[in-house]
C-alpha cells in the first residue's frame, strides 16, 4: 500500500471543482423581503397552542397563516403571542370569504389587527369544494393591491388565472395541488408547471399537500415555496410531518435546482459495455457452464 | 331603534360610548385586535373620538388559527 500523505498527516480533503461544490440556493424573496424558509405554515387545524408550538419550530418556517375571526369569549388567545415569541412572521388569511366585499373588509381588518400589509387572499365559491371564486378573486386582488397591500394570491391551478394575478399586482400566486384539507397532492403537476415557468413572482403550492411527497414535487416543479395547514396539524404527529415537510421541501429545491435527467422511453445502461468478461463458449452437447 | 349589536349580540347601554370605551369594557388588550362599525373598519387612531350609536354593527375581530 503506498500513500501520498506523510505519516501522522490527515489526508487534505479533496480541492472542490466547479462540478462537484454545490451552488448556493437564491433567497427566497416576497416583495423585497426576504423569507428564511420556504415552507409556510398554516395554524388552521391544530388541537393545541403546545401542538402548534412544536410543528412551528420543527418545520423552521419563517411564516404562518392566521385567520381573522370575532374575538370570542375567552378573549383573544394565545396564538399572536405565541407567533411573536417564535419570531414568525403573520400572514393573516381572508378565510371563509366568498365575495371580493367581504375579502377586503377582512384584509383592512388584519391590517389594522396585526399591522401587516401582506395578506393572503382567498374568495371561496362553495363550502364542498372550497375552490377559489376566480372572478372575486381577481376583483379582491385588483382592488387590494391598489389599496397598498402585499397580496398573496390563492388560486386554482389555472396557468391564464394565474398570470392575470400577476399583471393585477401580486406579490405571489399560491395554486392549489387539490381541494384544501384533501390531502390529494398535486392532481395537475403539468398545470403548476406552467404556471412555474410562465410567472416571474414567488409561486407557493398551497392546498391539498398530504405528506412530504407532495411537497417536494411541488418544488421539483418549481414552485418557490409551499404552504401547508392540514398536512401537519391533522398528522397523527405534527411535529414530525412539519420537519417531514421542510426536509421535502428542501430537498425537492436542490433537485429542481440541479437539472433532472431526461426521461426516456428505453433504458440507457449507465455502465460502459467496454471490457466486458464474457464465459466460454458452451461446451458440445448444450451442457450449462457452471 | 334597536340597540347596538357587537359580535352579532345585542347590546344595551353602549349608546355614547367611544369604541376604546367599549374594547376596554371587554376585557380586551389594544394589540392583536381591530374594530369594525357597520362594516367599516374604525382606526386605532379613531378609537377615542367614533362612538357606538343605536342601531350600530359593532365587530371585534382577532387572529385565530387557520389554513
Amino acid at each position: 500500500m503506498t500513500t501520498t500523505a506523510p505519516r501522522g498527516t490527515a489526508p487534505a480533503a479533496p480541492a472542490p471543482t466547479a462540478g462537484t461544490r454545490e451552488r448556493p440556493d437564491d433567497p427566497f424573496v416576497i416583495a423585497g423581503e426576504e423569507l428564511p424558509s420556504r415552507l409556510i405554515l398554516g395554524t388552521g387545524g391544530m388541537r393545541s397552542l403546545d401542538e402548534l408550538r412544536g410543528a412551528l419550530v420543527a418545520s423552521g418556517t419563517s411564516m404562518a397563516t392566521v385567520a381573522v375571526r370575532r374575538v370570542g369569549p375567552g378573549g383573544p388567545g394565545g396564538l399572536l403571542a405565541l407567533l411573536d415569541e417564535l419570531g414568525i412572521r403573520v400572514l393573516p388569511n381572508t378565510a371563509g370569504c366568498g365575495t371580493a366585499a367581504e375579502a377586503l373588509l377582512t384584509a383592512r381588518l388584519a391590517r389594522e389587527a396585526f399591522g401587516t400589509s401582506w395578506v393572503k387572499v382567498e374568495v371561496i365559491a362553495d363550502d364542498d369544494t372550497l375552490l377559489p371564486d376566480a372572478i372575486e378573486l381577481i376583483d379582491a386582488a385588483t382592488a387590494l393591491v391598489d389599496e397598498g397591500f402585499t397580496v398573496l394570491a390563492y388560486t386554482n391551478d389555472d396557468p391564464i388565472l394565474a398570470s392575470r394575478l400577476e399583471q393585477a399586482g401580486c406579490a405571489a400566486v399560491m395554486p392549489l395541488g387539490a381541494p384544501i384539507g384533501t390531502g390529494l397532492g398535486i392532481r395537475n403537476p403539468h398545470n403548476i408547471e406552467l404556471i412555474t415557468s410562465r410567472i416571474s413572482v414567488p409561486v407557493i403550492l398551497d392546498a391539498g399537500i398530504g405528506t412530504a411527497s407532495d411537497a417536494c414535487l411541488a418544488m421539483e416543479l418549481g414552485c418557490a415555496g409551499v404552504l401547508a395547514a392540514s398536512a401537519v396539524t391533522r398528522a397523527q404527529h405534527p411535529a414530525l410531518m412539519a420537519r417531514a415537510l421542510a426536509d421535502a421541501v428542501s430537498g425537492g429545491r436542490a433537485a429542481a435546482r440541479a437539472g433532472r435527467i431526461p426521461r426516456r422511453h428505453l433504458a440507457e445502461a449507465s455502465s460502459p459495455d467496454a471490457g466486458r468478461v464474457t464465459p466460454l463458449d458452451p461446451p458440445p452437447g448444450g451442457g450449462t457452464v457452471r | 331603534m334597536s340597540p347596538a349589536s357587537v359580535n352579532g349580540q345585542p347590546a344595551e347601554g353602549l349608546d355614547g360610548i367611544t369604541i376604546a370605551e367599549l374594547v376596554a369594557r371587554q376585557g380586551l388588550p389594544g394589540r392583536g385586535i381591530a374594530v369594525a362599525r357597520n362594516g367599516e373598519v374604525v382606526p386605532r387612531s379613531s378609537w377615542s373620538t367614533v362612538t357606538v350609536e343605536s342601531g350600530d354593527t359593532i365587530d371585534i375581530v382577532t387572529a385565530v388559527a387557520g389554513g
